[in-house]
């Protein structure tokens, strides 16, 4: 959905994992920003009716960005700075409690 | 003043908290720091600066920064890191407690997967704007965002959209970023204004200070300049648009006077400007104003810019839009009105620098106020548009809800879970009001709006548990 600019592309050095695919982005890039230059076409569906969600502000305050990020559910994926090797992935539906309380 | 200790997990005791490190936390710091206060500032993002400077210092860092805008937000930027105040990056308020005995407040902040207390003698509030909401049929569709989404992408690592990008909207933002793409080689497919029609020409004609204002319409018209030898389509008179596509977006609907068209798109960037982000101010509790010039909530100020809540003060854009410049006078003036209300004296001759330095870009506001002003589909939209993306309420819902016997925003919550989302209300409380208002025949000021209670910002159990319950320390 997104790609780097040549000369951010050559500053692209830490490398991330969105939904086990290796991506190579900058240093200051959000998680969210990860996942759109993946090449996912959503990163989450919604609890209320499974639809397909992207992050649509990339600055905090629309909450559609919400993705597990290195195991932990429900991160504003926008205000999470990329380290290198972070883990992240689709949020599907609501948050699975079970899934935090067994980590 | 006073390393920044974060091993603490307590920390009292400052004499101003400000939240927000953009233009106006910015000053702030610098003029309170600079008159001697203890102050502490905690922002989410990474790095100070706030959205009109989104990542200036790596972007300095990386490459040379063009423009008076860019040149003057990063020595704001420099002096705010060296004035002395503590700055906590990274950092999420869910909750602040107004300890109405000893007049001060516990600012409860999530960092790094603890929290803190955080105590202050004052509260500056100095969160900035937020892109006022696009509520369209298809918003909700991957793909589309806001034009200022798509900014921050570019600015904090030249990341730009793939495919053919229709940009659509009535804002500040619309042409500075399609100038910006075409600077990086990029071309837009095209570029819908929603501006009403003749709405420019009556904001020129009627509207004070629209003399002065001349050199923001030449500027934009600059900007129509460098996309019309791009060979940019521009459209003008869109009076209704529609993102089309199945789980993510395809096309773009839209109408004019001359009927109804539509384009293909990969990416629908979307921007009505701004309004104030007054969550906090919201969940604390203060008085709000509806006002009708910039068609959004605004907290009530005296004129040192105190809200209904002692000790409460705003700045900047979540006080009511002005633009970064104004921003970060209202900061300092809010910086050295803290430092009087706290006993320091005020250099006058500042005071009056400041208030000199804000007054041209003040006076050019109600003519953009009036050429911005959102159209009537934006604020009552049709029955099947989305309004509360987070629990997937239409307007028909909504109308259902009043039709029902909710009179206000609470109770149309209550009945149907509009605005109890992650979001609480960021992207819906403003389009939930002014559909109330339309709905019922009133004004947007005698409906309401919408309580927002804690947490402001999702914490884990865990973050909650790492709070202690013990009083703060002292610090040295």
């Amino acid at each position: 959905m997104f790609r780097k600019l040549p000369d951010a592309k050559a500053r692209a050095t830490v490398t991330v994992f969105v939904q086990g695919r290796e991506v190579l982005v900058g240093h200051g890039d959000s998680a969210a920003t990860a996942a759109l230059l993946s090449g996912v076409t959503h990163t989450r569906t919604t609890p209320i009716s499974g639809e397909a969600r992207a992050p649509y502000c990339m600055m905090g305050t629309c909450f559609e960005c919400l993705m597990v990020i290195d195991g932990v559910q429900s991160q504003q994926g926008c205000l999470v700075p990329v380290h290198e090797g972070m883990r992240i992935e689709l949020q599907d539906g609501r948050a699975d409690f079970m899934l935090d309380v067994q980590a | 003043m006073s390393a920044d200790n974060l091993s603490d997990q307590n920390v009292s005791g400052y004499d101003l908290a400000i939240i927000g490190a953009g233009a106006a936390g910015m000053g702030a710091a610098i003029e309170a720091a600079g008159a001697g206060l203890s102050v502490i500032v905690l922002d989410e993002q990474a790095e100070p600066g706030g959205q009109a400077h989104r990542a200036i210092g790596s972007r300095a860092a990386d490459m040379r920064l063009i423009g008076a805008d860019e040149r003057d937000g990063l020595s704001l930027a420099r002096a705010f890191s060296s004035c002395g105040a503590v700055h906590q990056p990274g950092t999420h308020v869910w909750q602040i407690e107004h300890d109405s005995s000893s007049g001060g407040f516990f600012v409860f902040a999530a960092l790094g997967g603890r929290t803190k207390r955080i105590g202050a003698k004052r509260l500056l509030v100095a969160t900035g704007a937020i892109e006022r909401p696009v509520p369209i049929k298809g918003w909700t569709l991957p793909g589309v965002m806001t034009v200022g989404a798509a900014q921050i992408m570019l600015k904090t690592g030249g990341n730009v959209p793939d495919g053919r990008i229709v940009i659509a909207g009535n804002g500040p933002l619309t042409l500075l970023y399609a100038t910006q793409l075409l600077k990086a080689g990029i071309r837009p497919a095209a570029i819908l204004d929603t501006t009403p029609a003749g709405q420019v020409k009556r904001a020129l004609r009627h509207v004070p200070g629209s003399l002065r204002g001349w050199r923001h319409v030449l500027q934009g018209l600059g900007f129509m300049r460098v996309i019309r030898a791009a060979g940019i389509p521009v459209i003008r008179g869109v009076s209704d648009i529609e993102a089309t596509g199945r789980g993510q977006v395809a096309g773009v609907r839209y109408t004019t006077r001359r009927g109804s068209a539509e384009l293909a798109a990969d990416h629908v960037l979307l921007h009505e400007g701004v309004v104030p982000h007054t969550h906090i101010t919201m969940a604390l509790g203060a008085d709000h104003v509806w006002h009708d010039g910039q068609a959004s909530w605004r907290p009530a100020v005296n004129a040192d810019g105190e809200t209904t809540i002692a000790g409460l003060s705003v700045a900047g854009d979540c006080a009511g839009i002005g633009g970064w410049r104004i921003a970060e006078c209202d900061g300092r003036l809010a910086g050295l009105n803290a430092a009087k209300a706290l006993g320091r004296s005020a250099n006058p001759r500042r005071l009056a620098e400041l208030l000199d330095r804000r007054r041209p870009h003040a006076a050019i506001r109600p003519l953009l106020d009036a050429v911005y002003q959102p159209r009537q589909s934006l604020l009552a939209p049709a029955d099947d548009v989305v309004v509360c993306r987070c629990e997937e309420k239409t307007a028909a819902d909504i109308r259902a809800a009043i039709d029902a016997g909710c009179l206000g925003p609470n109770q149309v919550k209550s009945f149907i879970r509009c605005g109890m989302g992650p979001c609480q209300g960021r992207a819906c409380l403003a389009t939930l009001t002014t559909l109330i208002a339309a709905h019922r025949g009133l004004s947007p000021a005698s409906v309401g709006h919408l309580r927002i209670r804690p947490p402001l910002k999702p914490i884990t159990l865990g973050e909650l548990a790492s709070l202690s319950d013990e009083p703060a320390q002292q610090q040295d």
